[in-house]
Parts: structure tokens; C-alpha cells; sequence
């Protein structure tokens, strides 16, 4: 009885694409949405991804993530590296500065110094020079989104292209000269600001001045040394935080979950998707079987059993459901393809596959429990009413 | 369209022994609750025979259908019982009854309820598809039954692409394809003209006729009681009459 429940779903052509279409329109739009919520969660704590050689993070005890700097002095930086377990700790520098570009036209930056010695914490790709470049007079490391993007010149002939920063252009930080030394390919921030990487003593210089400028200090634990237990250790000895490299993250994502509007937006638009599917899904399915109920009542005299009835509707149900999550993931997928190297956030991990199935699956649970109820209770004696 | 001169039904030619193939007893059914109770059925003895083409017949609201359906077990009665060919209805759980309506009892119903998605020979199929029969010899058997009627060449053809005739030709061939002991038809020929439907008559007649098998059909189309070898007529949920030919009736 497979062959006969396909055929009468494939068969009603306009449905069986209604029923499709709504499921596939629900897929793509709860894994568009999740996907993109994720690559937004996923660019909050992209600096630390970047910096993955520290294993553990030293801040201020009221940092509460990781764009949120609390400064500290650089006596602090001496003391977490007395702790014990602690084989290197280096200071870094984050701060927003205003660039004055060649135009004349100011633009925010995320500036980020490297300990001037070992340059620990440089950026994860070098696209055009090297880290080491930063040693020289004045240098800094731009970043490519913002090089071509925000940080680009304009065409000396109107209406052409923006021409992107290069090697040997410069810059104004805070009225201190910038010379580019190189290009790198940094994960996208959750500001969207390029990204200038120099040494600390030079970004301390860029900084406005204060008494404290010491954002982060970045610890490597000693080989064998569990990272959490030195973690309480640098806390319990020197009073600050210390996060290891997860926990880190963790801290920045739930900040952004908790006090940001962000969960709630994506989260409206989730159960818009889901409530849009269900809708024309489930409507249109129900409609279906409420079509057919004349010939799922002469199944049923003809000697079809319940049981028979309900995987011949629950088969239905599958097969709208994947092809329509098929549908709708792939439509989603080639959407991240599409966007892959623009401004908007998209990342789509295997759980979201996992939670638009779900979706779907529950979508489908719900329109097939309301036929199957209806072609339950039906009585095959209809058959004979015209 | 050409009905094969040799019956190919696998009847039993020899009609001279005929045996009950459903009796019911005191049968009554009422719809409705309360004050809105409407009797279908006042007490209803009938028996019907093997190798006989029983029709009920009587005005419209007589209780002609839910005394078949009640026959056909898609329909259970308030009191009273029916016995299909030594089978109490009564005694039977609702799987029971439904595989027993699947394996005994065939339909012709007044609009078809062909699946309009399905060929006319996926159609046919169907009953023995219920049976667990695999698709590809059920949709041979199925193609056989068809030529048997007259449709050899519309095999592939869906129901819009039918006539009503050629549409009711298909559903008879579905209600044969399984080989049941039961037939009922409910008015099988009122959508079609008089002339198709007398065509029809004639097929049913022909091929769901048999000694091991009995035909009931619920009619008011006067024009095809001659086909008939009992008549029973209903009116107000009883048996008024039961008749032993046509000719009777007239008389």
C-alpha cells in the first residue's frame, strides 16, 4: 500500500508542491536564521579563536566578555607570571581608536598589541608580509575585510572602485603615524570595525593616555599542567579573572545571549519559520487527506486496516517532510555559499542540520496526527454516501 | 469494447444448489440521539443466496444502504445479527472484520470512488495490494480483470480520462479482481444513461455472477429490475415484500 500512498499524494500535484514548498520555505528559514545567529555568536568570540596559543585568558574580575575591556596595570602582568604552572604570560592590548584615513575621514578601529618581543597572539593568516614586520618603524597589520572595505582609499578617477589599503600605505592613529606592513585574514568581529594589529608598546602609544592600558594578559601552561587548576591557581594568587580559552568563549556568548537582543530577534524569526510551516504544511496537508477521505474510506471498507491507513499517512508525511527539509537545507546551504565573503554572519555547523530536522519532524508529527486522527475515526460506511 | 465470449471468472457454472450467503436477523440501526432518533432500520430479516442477484429496492430513505453496508460489516447494527457465509458479524473484533470484509466482500459504488491519482488497472490492484499480493502480480491479475470487461486497451488510462460507463467497468473489475463471495452494489447505474447502465447490468450480471457467489444491489432505477432474481422491497426501515422474480413485482 506504499505505492498507492505515494501516488495519491505525488498525484495531487498542486498540493504535494504546496506541502513541499511550505516545508521547504520552514526549513530554509530556521536554518538561515540559526546559521546566522550562530556566525553572529560565532564572530563574538572570534578573537579568541584567533589567539588560540593561549591557553589561558587574565583579565580585570568585572570583564564580563571579551570586547568589554576593563584595563589593568602591567604590574599585573608580573604577578600572573609568578604563579606556579605559568610556563610564558604575555601582556596584550584591545582597545577602539579612531583612524584618520588619507581622505581625511575618520574610521573606528579594534587595535590589538602584541607583546613586543614575541609578538605572541599575531594574526591567525598572513595574507601579504609577515608578523615580524611589526618590528619595524610604525608598523602595523591591517586586515583584509577592512582593507578593502572600511579602511580603502577612493579611486582618483570618480565613480571607479575603492582602491584597498596596501603595503606602505598609511594611516593616523590618534594622531600617531601608521605605516601597513602587511595583510591578514582575521575571523570577522561582531562590530564589524577592521582590525589593527602592532606591537603593545606601539598600541599603548596609539591609546589615549591612561594609568591603566593592559587589556589581557595571555598565559601558556607549563606542559603537563592541568589548565583549569591553573586558572583557579592565577585567580586565587593574583585576584583577577582568569578564563581558559572555552570558558572564555562561554563567557562572551552568554553575555551576548543575556543582555542583547539578539537571541530574541533570531529566536522570533525561528518560530516564525516554524510557525509559517506548520501552518501551510499542516493546513495543506490536513486538506489533503480531508480530500481524499472518500477513498481512505473505501480503503477501509475495501478491508485496509488502521494500522495500514496510518503508514500509509505517516509515509506521506516522511516523504513531504525530507524532500521539503532537503529542499530548504539546500537552499539554505548555497544562501551561506552565496554570502560566504560579504558582511553577513553565516555559519552552519552539523547540529543545526539536527535542529531543522526536528523542526521539520515536528511540523510533519503535527500535520499527519491531524489526519491520522480524522482517518482513524472515520467510518467506512461514508463510502456508500454520496 | 468487447466483453470475451468465454466467461473467464472462475465461477461455478452449476446454480442449482443454493447456499445462504448472508442472513441477517432482527436487524434494527438507529442514527441520531434523543429526540432526534431516526430509526434506518426496524427489525430486518432477510437471507440472501449464493448464485442469486438480490436487489433492494424502495424509496429514497428506506434504510436500502445501511441494510448493505450493515451486510458488507462497514456498518455494525444497534441489535440483531448478520451472518456472511457462516460468519457472525457479532463475534467479530474490528481487525477481524475488516480482514474478513477484504477477503469476502467486493464493492461497486454509485460514484466510482475510483483513486483518481491511480491507472485503472493500479486501481483494480488495489484489493489484492490490501492483501499483501506484491505490486507487479497484482497489477497483472489486475490488467486481466480489466480486459475481462471490456478495458484491455485503457489499462494505463487514469479515471478523468474514462467515461462513466468505462468508470464503473473499472470498478466492478475491482470489486471481482480479489474473487469474493459478496458483491454489493450501491445504485451502480443511477450516474449513468439508461443504455450504459444497461450495459453495466449485463456485465455484472455476466461476470460477478456465480453459484458460490452472491450479488446485492441497492437500487430505485426501475428499468433494471429485470435483472434481478429476488426482490426485496424496503419502506420505512422494514421488508415490505420479498419477491422471487421481476415478474412477481409487476404483478
Amino acid at each position: 500500500m506504499r505505492f498507492v500512498a505515494i501516488k495519491m499524494l505525488v498525484g495531487d500535484r498542486a498540493k504535494y508542491l504546496g506541502i513541499v514548498m511550505g516545508l521547504a520555505f520552514a526549513s530554509f528559514l530556521i536554518t538561515e536564521q540559526l546559521a546566522i545567529f550562530t556566525g553572529l555568536m560565532t564572530r563574538t568570540f572570534g578573537f579568541i579563536t584567533d589567539t588560540a596559543i593561549a591557553d589561558i585568558w587574565v583579565m580585570d574580575p568585572k570583564v564580563q566578555f571579551v570586547d568589554d575591556i576593563k584595563p589593568m596595570q602591567d604590574m599585573q602582568l608580573y604577578r600572573t607570571r609568578g604563579v606556579d604552572g605559568v610556563e610564558w604570560a604575555v601582556p596584550l592590548y584591545k582597545g577602539l581608536l579612531k583612524a584618520k584615513l588619507e581622505n581625511g575621514n575618520y574610521q573606528t578601529v579594534i587595535v590589538i598589541g602584541l607583546d613586543d618581543a614575541t609578538l605572541i597572539g599575531s594574526p591567525p593568516v598572513m595574507l601579504k608580509g609577515q608578523a615580524a614586520d611589526l618590528r619595524r618603524s610604525e608598523a602595523v597589520i591591517v586586515d583584509t575585510v577592512g582593507a578593502a572595505g572600511k579602511l580603502s582609499k577612493p579611486s582618483p578617477v570618480p565613480g571607479q572602485k575603492r582602491i584597498p589599503l596596501a603595503i606602505g600605505d598609511t594611516l593616523e592613529i590618534n594622531d600617531n603615524r601608521a605605516s601597513v606592513a602587511g595583510i591578514c585574514k582575521v575571523s570577522r568581529t561582531f562590530q564589524s570595525q577592521p582590525v589593527i594589529y602592532t606591537t603593545y608598546s606601539r598600541a599603548t602609544t596609539f591609546a589615549p593616555k591612561e594609568r591603566k592600558l593592559l587589556s589581557f594578559v595571555l598565559v601558556k601552561a607549563k606542559p603537563g599542567e592541568d589548565v583549569k587548576a591553573l586558572a583557579s591557581r592565577i585567580k586565587a594568587v593574583t585576584g583577577l579573572a582568569a578564563y581558559t580559552r572555552d570558558e572564555f568563549k562561554e563567557l562572551t556568548i552568554r553575555y551576548y545571549m543575556k543582555y542583547t537582543g539578539i537571541p530574541i530577534n533570531f529566536g522570533m524569526a525561528v518560530l516564525l519559520g516554524f510557525i509559517v510551516g506548520t501552518a501551510i504544511a499542516g493546513q495543506t496537508f490536513y486538506s489533503f487527506t480531508l480530500e481524499n477521505l472518500r477513498h481512505f474510506g473505501t480503503l477501509k471498507a475495501m478491508g485496509t486496516t488502521n494500522k495500514t491507513l496510518l503508514g500509509m499517512i505517516v509515509l506521506q508525511a516522511l516523504m513531504v517532510g525530507s524532500i521539503g527539509y532537503g529542499i530548504g537545507v539546500g537552499a539554505a546551504t548555497a544562501f551561506g555559499k552565496l554570502v560566504k565573503d560579504t558582511e553577513l554572519a553565516f555559519r552552519l555547523p552539523w547540529q543545526l542540520l539536527v535542529i531543522t530536522a526536528v523542526a521539520i519532524s515536528l511540523i510533519c508529527v503535527f500535520a499527519a496526527l491531524l489526519s491520522i486522527r480524522k482517518v482513524m475515526k472515520l467510518e467506512p460506511a461514508i463510502v456508500f454516501k454520496t | 469494447m468487447t466483453i470475451q465470449k468465454d466467461n473467464p471468472f472462475p465461477c461455478d457454472e452449476e446454480t442449482s444448489t443454493k447456499a445462504v450467503a448472508v442472513h441477517c436477523k432482527g436487524i434494527t440501526k438507529a442514527y441520531g440521539s434523543g429526540s432526534e432518533v431516526v430509526n434506518a432500520l426496524n427489525g430486518i430479516n432477510l437471507e440472501v443466496r449464493t448464485g442469486e442477484l438480490t436487489m433492494l429496492v424502495g424509496p429514497s430513505g428506506c434504510g436500502k444502504t445501511t441494510l448493505i453496508s450493515i451486510m458488507a460489516g462497514i456498518l455494525d447494527q444497534d441489535e440483531g445479527d448478520c451472518v456472511l457465509f457462516g460468519k457472525s458479524f457479532k463475534s467479530m473484533s474490528d481487525l477481524e472484520k475488516t480482514r474478513y470484509r477484504g477477503a469476502q466482500v467486493g464493492f461497486v459504488f454509485q460514484s466510482f470512488n475510483l483513486i483518481p491519482t491511480l491507472t485503472a488497472a493500479e486501481n483494480v490492484a488495489v484489493p489484492l495490494l490490501i492483501r499483501k499480493i506484491d505490486r507487479k502480480t497484482a497489477v497483472e491479475k489486475a490488467g486481466e480483470t480489466l480486459k475481462n470487461v471490456g478495458l484491455g486497451d485503457r489499462l494505463n488510462a487514469l479515471p478523468a480520462q474514462l467515461s462513466g460507463g468505462q468508470q464503473q467497468r473499472v470498478a466492478i473489475a475491482r470489486a471481482l479482481v480479489h474473487d469474493p463471495r459478496l458483491i454489493v452494489c450501491d445504485e451502480p447505474t443511477s450516474a449513468l444513461d439508461h443504455e450504459t447502465g444497461f450495459r453495466i447490468m449485463e456485465l455484472l450480471q455476466y461476470a460477478a455472477l456465480c453459484a458460490d457467489r452472491a450479488l446485492v444491489i441497492v437500487t430505485h432505477d426501475p428499468r433494471i429490475f429485470d435483472f434481478a432474481d429476488r426482490i426485496a422491497k424496503m419502506d420505512d426501515g422494514r421488508i415490505v415484500e420479498v419477491f422471487d422474480s421481476p415478474e412477481d413485482m409487476k404483478e
